[in-house]
């Protein structure tokens, strides 16, 4: 590289100087400043007028656990981890072994798997609304045709998590499709051949070699599947709004419906903090302790 | 040796027929609530309850054609297409320069400075969305397009710094070498030599950026104020506010503010799929 050579120095001085600014100062003002200010708004009880001066210390992160619906939404943030990782990774990853190979229409259906990642979570929820409208709906007409009353899935505390988490698999499992057909697609494929050669069947070729070989992106998949389930908010609001009874938060949806709606900073940005921990620690062990290897 | 390949043969019909029944399912999983979805806007209200599957018995064009001439669902659509526009356009400018110093310069603290953009990945925008709120107001830029386009600049940067400087750090060194004892500034060799041939990466940031601006729900909500300058995912949440039980008026607005999407992803799915996956490969 260019480290020693003094002729340049100057342009590269000055080429430092005019193009890492900008970059850096729209992510030290938007991303980092706002991160550091929430801890220290977390320590006021603020309405956000004027400038914090009720100091209340550790109050507001006791407020938030002693919160029921902050419980609620931790847990569903979990149940939703959960189901990521037994229902929608399976079900990507099969797909993905039947797909990555080529045969007439695998493009096709790749693409259309993978559509519902790219469609806004706003106009998915609505669909979804509609899908399990009691009167109106898909879900209601499969019941009428049986003569069974629709059940109301999103209006009963009951129901509505699992209503959301069927929306979550429809959304996100084409996304991990995706991941493992490109690793599969990206694999040595010799590997794979001489095991048939040597008389492997399809199912300890699976098990064996190519499984293992996917492991990297399999951790990849479930890393994702955890951050976006902590930052899941936008399917929330036009299915539940995190309704009935609060049965259907998640940690940012708890946040805006307590937080920003109501103007509380401090509360909200309590909240914040305690997301931010969530995901940085979850962040750095995950990569310590399964991505060592990368 | 044989005898297994023959009960593979003879296994392989019934595997084949499994695999296309599995995938069948599916299929309809997947299709079926957006084929109702706008075959719906196509049908009465009246219709859609005893008929929400089928073909609509009258094609009610008039549901899609109300929406396509009012005022509203063309502003939501250009309210969008200006924040997701400048959003991009910031980012790639703001992140190819970075990502240029990134991958071509060294200096003391240029590690570090990458780590501290690699944080941006850690955490969602979510986590700090009142202090940035604050913020955005004490800028004076409530309610203004900037107040949403600021922000989201600044949560894609990290993707995009890392993304960019991964492609830039492939392009052959000697090249900038050549360039530089020639007498070519940074400056210039950025402009002229790196940008053009960076072109299918910009492009799959580009993408990935817009896609996520346009459908981009949280920042606008708690920025914007006024109807007219809200995007389109805020402008439907607030339409089906109002028709609340006209599902068949609902379902006409969904299917054509996603018809963008749709039509983008058509022609860039390319750039999206590639874009949306290997941003994730190595980040």
């Amino acid at each position: 590289m260019l480290t020693s050579r003094k002729p340049y120095d100057a342009g590269k001085l000055s080429a430092v100087l005019l193009f890492l600014p900008p970059a850096l100062l729209l992510f030290t003002v938007f991303v980092v400043m706002p991160i550091g200010e929430a801890a220290w708004y977390s320590g006021f009880n603020w309405n956000g007028f004027g400038t914090p001066k009720n100091w209340i210390g550790w109050d507001n992160y006791r407020f938030v656990f002693d919160n029921k619906a902050f419980g609620t939404a931790f847990k569903n943030n979990l149940l939703i981890i959960v189901v990521s990782l037994l229902v929608q990774l399976p079900l990507a990853l099969s797909l993905a072994l039947i797909l990555a190979r080529a045969f007439k229409g695998a493009v096709m259906l790749r693409m259309l798997f993978f559509m519902p990642y790219i469609l806004a979570e706003i106009a998915t929820g609505l669909i979804f609304s509609f899908v399990y409208d009691g009167e109106f709906g898909l879900l209601a007409a499969i019941y009428r045709h049986f003569d069974a009353q629709a059940p109301h899935l999103l209006a009963s505390p009951d129901t509505s998590m699992l209503a959301i988490l069927l929306v979550i698999v429809w959304k996100y499992f084409g996304f991990h499709m995706m991941l493992f057909i490109a690793a599969l697609q990206g694999m040595d494929k010799n590997l794979v051949e001489a095991a048939r050669v040597d008389g492997a069947s399809r199912w300890q070729i699976l098990r064996h070699i190519i499984i293992p070989l996917l492991r990297p992106t399999i951790k990849l998949s479930v890393f994702f599947a955890i951050i976006g389930s902590l930052q899941l908010f936008d399917l929330i609001m036009p299915l539940t709004r995190g309704g009935p009874a609060d049965s259907s938060h998640t940690m940012v949806s708890f946040l805006y419906n307590f937080g920003v709606m109501r103007m509380r900073v401090g509360f909200g940005s309590a909240v914040g903090v305690i997301l931010f921990v969530i995901c940085v620690t979850f962040a750095f062990s995950y990569k310590r302790w399964f991505m060592r290897d990368e | 040796m044989n005898s297994e390949q023959d009960f593979s043969e003879t296994g392989l019909d019934w595997a084949a027929f499994l695999k296309a029944l599995y995938l069948l399912g599916v299929v309809l999983f997947v299709a079926t609530p957006l084929v109702a979805t706008v075959l719906g806007g196509f049908k009465s209200l009246g219709e859609l309850r005893t008929n929400p599957f089928g073909l609509p018995q009258v094609w009610e064009w008039k549901n899609y054609a109300d929406i396509v001439l009012s005022r509203r669902y063309w502003q939501l659509l250009q309210n969008s297409l200006i924040i997701s526009s400048l959003t991009v356009i910031l980012t790639l400018i703001t992140a190819s320069m970075a990502a240029f110093v990134f991958a071509h310069i060294s200096f003391f603290g240029r590690n570090m400075l990458l780590n501290y953009i690699t944080m941006g990945l850690l955490f969602p925008a979510a986590t700090a969305i009142l202090p940035l709120f604050i913020k955005v107001r004490d800028l004076g830029l409530l309610d203004h397009y900037l107040g949403v386009i600021l922000p989201q600049v600044a949560f894609s940067l990290a993707m995009s710094i890392l993304l960019l400087r991964r492609f830039f750090k492939e392009l052959p060194e000697e090249l900038l070498e050549a360039a530089l004892v020639d007498g070519c500034s940074y400056l210039n060799f950025f402009r002229y030599v790196t940008l053009p041939l960076s072109r299918p990466i910009l492009a799959t940031v580009g993408t990935i950026t817009f896609v996520h601006s346009w459908n981009a729900y949280l920042v606008p909500l708690v920025m914007l104020n006024s109807d007219s300058q809200y995007p389109w995912p805020m402008g439907i949440m607030i339409y089906q506010g109002e028709f609340s039980a006209e599902w068949h008026l609902i379902l006409a607005f969904i299917t054509l503010t996603l018809l963008p999407t749709i039509i983008l992803f058509l022609f860039a799915q390319k750039h999206i799929v590639a874009g949306l996956t290997s941003g994730a490969v190595k980040g």
